[in-house]
């Protein structure tokens, strides 16, 4: 690989951004300024620099978290760093929406305007804050798809560039040598070397894992030290910016939701003494209710406390894995007749069982907490809520698997699970639960996370791959499937966060039990996002064969019900008359519509549909990869022709919406993969079931 | 007739291909199969010389028991498979996918695409005069080719060619995304401040045109580009002693573009710049 480099050079500050994650380089091959005679002598890099391809996306991440766009000389010194070409490394920074390859304000305001927030108004918060934040205010207000605060609905993320506050980094930590240059405040972070000592100690007892003493001992900055907006209800003092300080800002993220123009306005120019976020344990209206499998610890325990997670069962599920060894794991998530609750359904226990029996080393479990269809939001109220479940339940489909490395692919819209899961995965390395030996049972796992950047695709599975290790996130042909080339073209287990929090319950009340629960076909407890125009919306849980009518009654349904969108964008719509469609996989599909990720967005008859309708195709467009034909342009005529049709009814619509159907079928029968195979769904459900355009 | 290593042998593949037994060897894809059996399926990203990207959906035929359409340019072959190549699904499919293309992209110099959308009576007008399009300006920033993007169908070949599957250069990408994606080299910068060689391989694959020589694209623009009266001439390159063949394309006694056969197994369709480009002693006639 001859490489070409242009002129152009980073800036001290972008240069420490990226030798902050990959620590100075080591040569001048490697983009050092001063050229030493051994570097003339020897060329350095190749292979082993190459190999880090997988760190561009963080290496992208960590210049836009400190400058706020992607210059010609930072993206060209990342190169160098690790032997990318320029072209592709533009290619890969252009893919995602959350960074910009042009100089833009250090803050960026992503207000959402996706359905369940336009549903509450997102339209005139949008128009408000966007004629109150003009050239010069030093914030750039983005539109945004769903940013998974749909029970908050309308929502605001602010993201303002800055150097890391002290004790906590924007970038997730990697384990390894990197990770150690990473950390900053070295003293207060966790030693994984102290950590595992401390953790063989105590292994010969569950009193000693769990003693106050080997929890202070871990507890890393995070506990002691103001974190900025990240904190929850147990929030302190707001972070003072300007600290550390240059006189610049430092990184810091807020969420402004419910949006109102002002709080808005507030939250993008000061993010760091906005009001904190409420808890998680807001988002779930059942909290505290007993009988609550899935849900049960969100607000009953601390989620930055791995003892108060011990204390409310964790980890029972782990040890009871290492005793029935990881073909027992298997056998029982097979007998739970668990299933993907991503939207795919794929029976978990066959993908486990594929994964493990493949010859191919080394193994790879993939977290897919890239949560983007609009009105989902479960995977975040866990991370954030119960993150250690997620954890726990990580190392035992890597123990089933057979599985030594697992990656969480966390969506970029996401600031503070990554903040809860990047501490309580420090918290059990530092515990030994995570590391060479966990539990002292001669099994090695470690979890490293990976942000997201802000592309709906990333959320399917093959995609997902390309974004880890460093390439576009467009998805890949099938076969061959994951289980047998998937990340770095090795077989991978690939779930979904709920997924896999299921698994606890299926080891600790063992299969049995858990097929009790549910229907014959759809086992366990299910999750739902129910958001839009309904009184109480946020996660129920709720046994599979639930009606709809019994979700809605929950949630406080409105009266004047116009349609119901399950499934998300890539769902269907059904009517008001269809809340006795039971929902599971089997009742939604035999009803013609799909459970999908599990969203159950009520619209009221406030809410004009051709604009619902409109927004799910502007989505589409947006988010389409633009790999094949029949989504890349399909999605842009689906959207023109509703355009078209928007003001019109009958005969007037009737030429578009035959078009429409044309193309939506294409794009279901050819496109690559579910985005553009699903892009029609939602559109023609409107139109079959609603009489959309009647 | 070049001479063909024989590797080992491979076993035959039987399925069912529109109602026929065929049998493949294995390894082979349903577009191998549909060609061996003298079948025309429409391909456009698919490439002899390179992997399949399967990026336009336009060979895509119904795999009994699939839920969607299979590209027939990268699915291989599998015992006992049932595949028909011409159901209305298929050609509902292909017909669209033509539709879309040519609505959005200048298909004018896309050999074949004609006779295709007559065959599948595709019509890429009835997206109305408004239906958005490409709408970009041909690149000219260097003396040797032209990159007209308004013309470019996304298939990832040059990418592919100028990639890790021939050249190693990597002076090119798809950058942005969805319909806003457009090749490019970084920062879209002019092709003279990028890392491209000018060996001219991403021309040789370009399946529309996007990618011309100079002197094509100068004589399309005078209306002087008349293919047939150009004579193909294969012969091998002076430049050095790796023993390149060249086809050279004259018109008017001109030499006015540069090819290499793709079954050469030197080349496989693969120059440098000197045997793509440096002709002009050949015509020098002082």
């Amino acid at each position: 690989m001859d490489l070409h480099f242009g002129d152009s050079k980073p800036t001290d500050e972008e240069r420490a951004a990226v030798d902050a994650l990959l620590g100075p380089p080591e040569s001048a091959w490697e983009g050092a300024d001063d050229r030493t005679d051994a570097d003339l002598r020897w060329a350095r890099g190749g292979r082993e620099a190459r190999e880090r391809r997988d760190l561009l996306l963080p290496g992208l991440h960590a210049v836009n978290d400190r400058v706020g766009w992607i210059s010609e000389g930072a993206l060209d010194y990342l190169c160098r760093r690790l032997t990318v070409p320029p072209a592709e490394a533009y290619g890969v920074a252009t893919f995602y929406s959350m960074f910009s390859m042009r100089p833009r304000p250090a803050t960026v305001l992503h207000v959402c305007t996706d359905i369940a927030c336009a549903a509450a108004g997102a339209a005139e918060v949008c128009a408000g804050v966007e004629a109150r934040l003009g050239p010069g205010s030093g914030v750039s207000v983005e539109r945004s798809p769903c940013l998974g605060l749909c029970e908050r609905a309308p929502a605001a993320l602010v993201v303002r560039a800055g150097a890391p506050a002290a004790g906590f980094s924007p970038a997730p930590p990697l384990p390894g040598s990197i990770d150690m240059r990473l950390r900053r405040g070295g003293a207060a972070a966790p030693d994984p070397a102290v950590g595992g000592s401390a953790a063989s100690s105590s292994n010969a007892g569950r009193a000693g894992i769990s003693g106050p003493g080997a929890e202070n001992s871990a507890r890393p900055a995070l506990e002691d030290e103001p974190e900025g907006r990240l904190r929850g209800s147990r929030g302190r003092s707001p972070l003072v910016t300007g600290r550390g300080g240059v006189g610049e800002s430092s990184y810091a993220t807020a969420v402004a939701a419910p949006a109102t123009i002002d709080s808005t306005i507030a939250t993008a120019t000061a993010p760091e003494s906005a009001p904190a976020e409420p808890p998680a344990t807001m988002a779930v209206p059942q909290a505290g209710q007993p009988g609550l499998i899935l849900l049960r610890r969100i607000g009953a325990v601390d989620p930055t406390s791995l003892d108060d997670y011990r204390a409310h069962g964790g980890y029972e599920a782990l040890r009871h894995a290492f005793a029935i060894g990881p073909a027992g794991v298997i056998r029982e998530v097979t007998d739970a007749g668990l299933v993907g609750r991503g939207g795919a359904a794929f029976p978990t226990g066959r993908k486990w069982q594929a994964t493990a029996s493949q010859p191919d080393h080394p193994h790879y479990l993939v977290c897919n907490a890239d949560e983007s269809e609009p009105g989902t939001f479960k995977d975040r109220v866990i991370m954030e809520g119960d993150p250690y479940a997620l954890i726990e339940s990580m190392t035992i489909a890597g123990y089933a698997v057979g599985a030594h490395k697992g990656y969480v692919y966390l969506r970029g819209e996401y600031p503070r699970a990554l903040h809860r899961l990047t501490h309580a995965i420090e918290q059990a390395r530092a515990r030994g639960l995570l590391g060479d030996d966990v539990l002292g049972q001669g099994y090695a796992f470690d979890i490293e996370i990976r942000r997201g950047a802000g592309a709906y695709i990333c959320g399917e599975e093959t995609a997902l791959f390309n974004s880890i290790e460093g390439y576009r996130g467009e998805p890949r042909s099938k076969p061959p499937f994951p289980v047998e080339k998937g990340l770095f073209g090795k077989p991978t287990a690939a779930n979904n966060v709920e997924t896999l929090v299921n698994v606890l319950p299926i080891l600790t009340m063992g299969a049995q039990a858990y097929v009790a629960i549910g229907t014959e076909k759809s086992t366990g407890p299910k999750l739902f996002c129910v958001s839009g125009t309904i009184e109480r919306p946020g996660i129920y849980e709720l046994p599979f064969g639930a009606t709809l009518g019994d979700l809605l009654d929950l949630a406080g349904k409105p009266d004047n019900l116009r349609a119901v969108l399950l499934g998300g964008a890539a769902g269907g719509f059904v009517r008001p008359d269809e809340l006795d469609i039971p929902l599971t996989f089997e009742g939604t599909r035999e009803a013609g519509t799909t459970l999908g990720s599990g969203v159950v967005l009520a619209l009221d008859d406030t809410v004009p549909l051709p604009r619902v309708l409109l927004r799910i195709a502007e989505f589409f467009r947006d988010e389409s990869c633009g790999q094949c034909v029949p989504c890349r342009v399909g999605t842009v005529r689906q959207e023109e022709a509703l355009h078209r049709i928007a003001e019109r009814t009958g005969a007037a619509a009737a030429g578009d919406i035959a078009l429409l159907r044309e193309v939506g079928r294409a794009m279901r029968d050819a496109s690559i993969c579910g985005l553009g195979q699903t892009a029609w769904n939602a559109v023609e459900s409107a139109i079959d079931r609603l009489g959309a355009y009647e | 007739m070049t001479a063909i290593p024989l590797g080992s042998p491979r076993r035959l593949i039987e399925f069912t291909l529109d109602g026929q037994e065929a049998r493949v060897p294995e390894g082979s894809t349903i577009l191998d199969a549909c060609r061996a059996a003298g079948k025309d399926i429409p391909t456009l990203c698919q490439g002899d010389t390179l992997t399949p990207k399967n990026a336009c959906r336009v060979c895509v035929v119904e795999v009994e028991g699939a839920r969607t359409l299979a590209p027939a340019c990268s699915r291989k072959a599998e015992p006992g498979m049932d595949v028909l190549t011409d159901t209305e699904r298929a050609r509902h499919s292909r017909k669209i996918v033509l539709e879309l293309l040519a609505s959005s992209v200048d298909l004018s110099t896309t050999p074949k695409v004609a006779e295709w959308i007559k065959e599948y009576e595709a019509k890429p007008d009835r997206f109305g005069p408004d239906a958005a399009r490409l709408n970009e300006e041909p690149k000219v920033d260097n003396d040797l080719y032209v990159r007209d993007y308004d013309k470019c169908i996304l298939c990832y070949k040059c990418v592919d060619a100028c990639g890790d599957q021939w050249q190693n250069t990597f002076a090119i990408s798809v950058a942005g995304r969805g319909f806003d994606a457009r090749i490019a080299v970084e920062h879209d910068a002019p092709l003279t401040d990028s890392a491209c060689v000018y060996c001219g391989n991403c021309i040789e694959v370009c399946p529309t045109g996007a990618l011309s020589f100079k002197s094509e694209f100068d004589m399309r623009a005078a209306g002087t580009w008349d293919e047939s009266a150009q004579t193909e001439t294969t012969t091998v390159c002076a430049y050095c002693g790796v023993g390149c063949n060249l086809t050279l394309h004259v018109q008017d006694n001109e030499i006015v573009k540069v090819t290499s056969p793709h079954d050469n197994p030197v080349t496989h369709g693969n120059l440098c710049i000197k045997g793509r480009f440096g002709y002009q002693h050949v015509q020098n006639r002082d």
